[in-house]
């Protein structure tokens, strides 16, 4: 669908749809049977460069970052301010000889990577990336997102298998637990959005909560039900692209590289490529759901291309993301999956039960308050439950004798 | 609260991110080469040898004693002693060192060298940055890139050179002091043969020359 | 009939085919997740868009990580000694070749009774969901007691190993 946009100038409206025209007028030398193919074509090229390229800029930008909370300078000498970094990992990732373990099972070996990077890029097609800018506008578009997510464990397990590697099959065997865990926490709290915006497609959900009363947007994390929606997703996709604190499968200091120690060269760069352009896009649709997706956070910042938002809104969860890798330590695997099934998911279930409460109450401050009330009340009901009979109290030491 | 502890968490991490732009010691890094730190006054490396005045091999301190190539542990000290002597900062003759070689990759920079040494000849100096292409000969120092002067050795120990001028001085002191009353003594021995029909006429003379030479 | 749909016909029954064939288990876990695929994408091509997808979540996503732990958590991944293939296999193939024919006979009797039809019905996710809760809410609930059976079970046998440990 065609979402009209009544700007307050031309300019604005032309800048926001900018690309569109872009593509159009590239199109327009072509002859009309082969537009539209072309036109798809020319959407996916802009997908593959631009993530990419956001990719190499998150990975200097990481560690910069990292380098910064640990009181330290990131990379510094590639550069200024070590911006070329990735240039030079990416030099190093394509002239690195690729071992292939002798006894290792090659088919399947090449093949991961691979089904990791084609899954996750799919993943991208139906993220609305600004007015207008959505590859596929498919009406189950929220299902294909979490079908690609769901593929992306298979080759996690194809990968650690195929190495014929202790490390690596016990890396893969905990990711994949891991990720099956975390995925119905993912689904379960979309499914809230889903519940009050009415449809699975994603534009649609963006084009409900690009609505204002007075100056303030109608996004979802402004809503009870939204932000206890929003704080379990994030956490589920922390766990889903293996981020720390959930990086148990890729924990350097327990399993060398876990499921992906025996990759090597450009097989490697191509994992690390399929994690982060993973964190991106679990990040495009938490953004989607949650916090508007292209629309501006005020009425009256809506000049500022709907591009930009997006982006904007995807790279501030990416720093989110390396706030939280340089804050906490790794979680234990049993302790990440009792984590997901005696905390999360249990809390997910509630916040379906308010978020119905929330639609069924209709407009009106007291499901404000009534909701707002059963989430924090079960929040710190469980809290205390949780934390009872854990005293963390001085440090005593017992000297040797 | 279940959570308090990650929320105080990130507000440290956010604060060294941010604090990290603005203040000097959330952001302890030195980026070296360009910055350096500058190292304590007895820090110590590799050993060098400490020649007084403008000539390296006419002050040189060393007299070839090899008490240092004696004890030094890993042996990487090798001296061949002079055939001739030549005057000290007394201006006694000694021998000197014709070769003072010290292979740096053997060096361990335990200083006993420099603790054994009663000449204050062979002191530490503080350069690191001694890297070299060629294994063998790059580390082998000869005389002539150990010999450094006494004001460098002020610049690097400033207290140390201090202490080690003093004790020399006051060495040379006392060696001028012996030598003028040996001087008094023998020109007293001179004129006491000369004069020795009158012994009472010599002896007033030779205890007030005494007194001179001992003050 | 179009190019695609061959193209997935031959993806699919590559699929099973190697599914049976492969020597490997791990293999035939692998392939017969090429064949789910093959049919996730024959559904999509029918525009049954919901069913396709959850086809992806649901077996690939699910059943296949499923098989491959079971596989490897029951050292199944051992090559067999004695061949893949069992010495009956000839009644075998004559008992899949009367399923096939009776399966066959039914689909083609029922296709003479729909009128044929240019619109494509269509079943997006918005009428599967008014259906399940509205025509189909009994069997809705079956499903929902048999996978809280199944939740339980599992805990159930969970907690007897962890107590016969201690």
């Amino acid at each position: 669908m065609i979402v009209a946009f009544e700007a307050a100038n031309s300019f604005s409206a032309n800048l926001d749809q900018i690309f569109i025209f872009l593509r159009n007028w590239l199109v327009g030398f072509l002859p009309a049977a082969v537009q539209p193919a072309a036109a798809v074509v020319l959407d996916v090229i802009a997908i593959v460069c631009v993530f990419p390229g956001l990719f190499a800029l998150t990975t200097v930008f990481e560690r910069k970052g990292l380098g910064r909370i640990q009181n330290r300078l990131g990379p510094n000498r590639v550069g200024p301010f070590g911006l070329f970094q990735p240039i030079a990992d990416g030099i190093k990732s394509l002239t690195k000889e690729d071992i292939v373990p002798l006894s290792a099972n090659a088919l399947v070996h090449f093949l991961a990577p691979l089904v990791l990077v084609v899954t996750v890029f799919m993943g991208f097609a139906v993220l609305p990336m600004g007015r207008n800018m959505v590859l596929v506008d498919m009406d189950s578009g929220l299902l294909f997102f979490f079908a690609m997510g769901a593929a992306t464990e298979l080759s996690v397990f194809m990968a650690g298998w195929s190495s014929r590697n202790k490390y690596s099959l016990l890396g893969a065997m905990r990711a994949v637990a891991q990720m099956i865990s975390y995925e119905v926490v993912l689904l379960l709290s979309s499914v809230a959005v889903v519940m009050i915006s009415g449809s699975l497609s994603l534009p649609a959900i963006v084009a409900a909560q690009n609505q204002y009363s007075g100056v303030f947007p109608h996004w979802y994390i402004f809503t009870p039900w939204g932000l206890a929606g929003f704080l379990m997703y994030a956490i589920a996709a922390t766990a889903e692209t293996n981020r720390s604190p959930f990086d148990l499968p890729e924990g350097e200091s327990e399993l060398v590289a876990g499921y992906h120690t025996e990759y090597s060269g450009f097989k490697f760069a191509l994992f690390f490529l399929g994690e982060y352009l993973a964190m991106f896009s679990i990040s495009g649709l938490g953004t989607t759901l949650f916090l508007g997706g292209w629309s501006a956070p005020f009425s009256f910042l809506q000049f500022i291309p709907s591009w930009f938002w997006f982006f904007g809104k995807v790279m501030m969860s990416i720093f989110v993301f390396i706030w939280m890798r340089g804050t906490l330590p790794r979680l234990r695997q049993d302790q990440l999956m009792n984590f997901a099934w005696k905390f999360v998911l249990p809390f997910t279930l509630l916040n379906l039960l308010v978020t119905a409460l929330w639609h069924f109450m209709g407009e009106g401050w007291q499901r404000w308050v009534v909701c707002s009330v059963i989430l924090v009340a079960a929040y710190a009901l469980m809290g205390t439950i949780s934390l009872r009979g854990r005293h963390i109290g001085r440090r005593s030491y017992r000297y040797a004798e | 609260m279940l959570g308090d502890g990650i929320l105080k968490g990130m507000a440290e991490t956010a604060r060294n991110f941010f604090g990290s732009y603005v203040s000097k010691d959330r952001l302890t890094t030195v980026e070296y080469p360009e910055e350096r730190i500058p190292t304590a006054e007895n820090a110590r490396v590799f050993p060098f040898l400490v020649y007084d005045g403008a000539d390296w091999e006419a002050g040189l301190r060393c007299v070839a004693c090899q008490i240092c190539e004696k004890e030094c542990p890993p042996k990487c000290i090798y001296i061949e002693k002079s055939a001739d002597k030549k005057p000290d900062y007394v201006g006694k003759p000694q021998f000197y060192p014709a070769r003072f070689d010290i292979d740096i990759s053997v060096c361990m920079s335990c200083q006993i060298c420099v603790e054994v040494c009663p000449f204050e000849a062979i002191k530490m100096d503080t350069q690191f940055e001694l890297a070299t292409d060629d294994r063998f000969a790059g580390l082998l120092e000869d005389r002539e890139k150990l010999a450094k002067s006494n004001e460098y050795y002020h610049s690097i120990h400033p207290t140390e050179a201090a202490e080690v001028d003093a004790r020399l001085a006051e060495e040379k002191a006392k060696v001028e002091a012996r030598a003028k009353a040996a001087a008094q003594a023998a020109a007293a021995k001179a004129s006491a043969p000369a004069s020795a029909s009158a012994p009472g006429a010599a002896k007033p003379s030779a205890p007030p020359a005494k007194n001179e030479g001992g003050s | 009939m179009s190019p695609i749909f061959y193209l997935l016909a031959v993806v699919t029954l590559a699929g099973a085919l190697a599914t049976v064939l492969l020597k490997h288990l791990v293999h035939c876990a692998l392939a017969v997740t090429v064949a789910f695929a093959g049919l996730a994408l024959l559904f999509l091509q029918l525009d049954a868009q919901f069913v396709g997808f959850a086809q992806i979540l649901v077996y690939i996503g699910a059943v296949a990580i499923l098989v491959v732990f079971a596989i490897l958590l029951t050292r199944g991944s051992d090559l067999p000694k004695h061949g893949v293939f069992s010495s009956t296999w000839a009644l075998g193939l004559a008992i899949a070749a009367a399923v096939f024919a009776v399966l066959g006979w039914a689909v083609i009797a029922s296709t003479h009774g729909i009128p044929q039809q240019d619109n494509v019905p269509s079943a997006t996710a918005h009428d599967i969901g008014i259906a399940l809760v509205g025509r189909y809410v009994l069997p809705l609930e079956i499903l929902a007691l048999l996978l809280t059976a199944a939740t339980i079970g599992a805990v159930i046998v969970a907690m007897h190993e962890k107590g016969k440990q201690q």
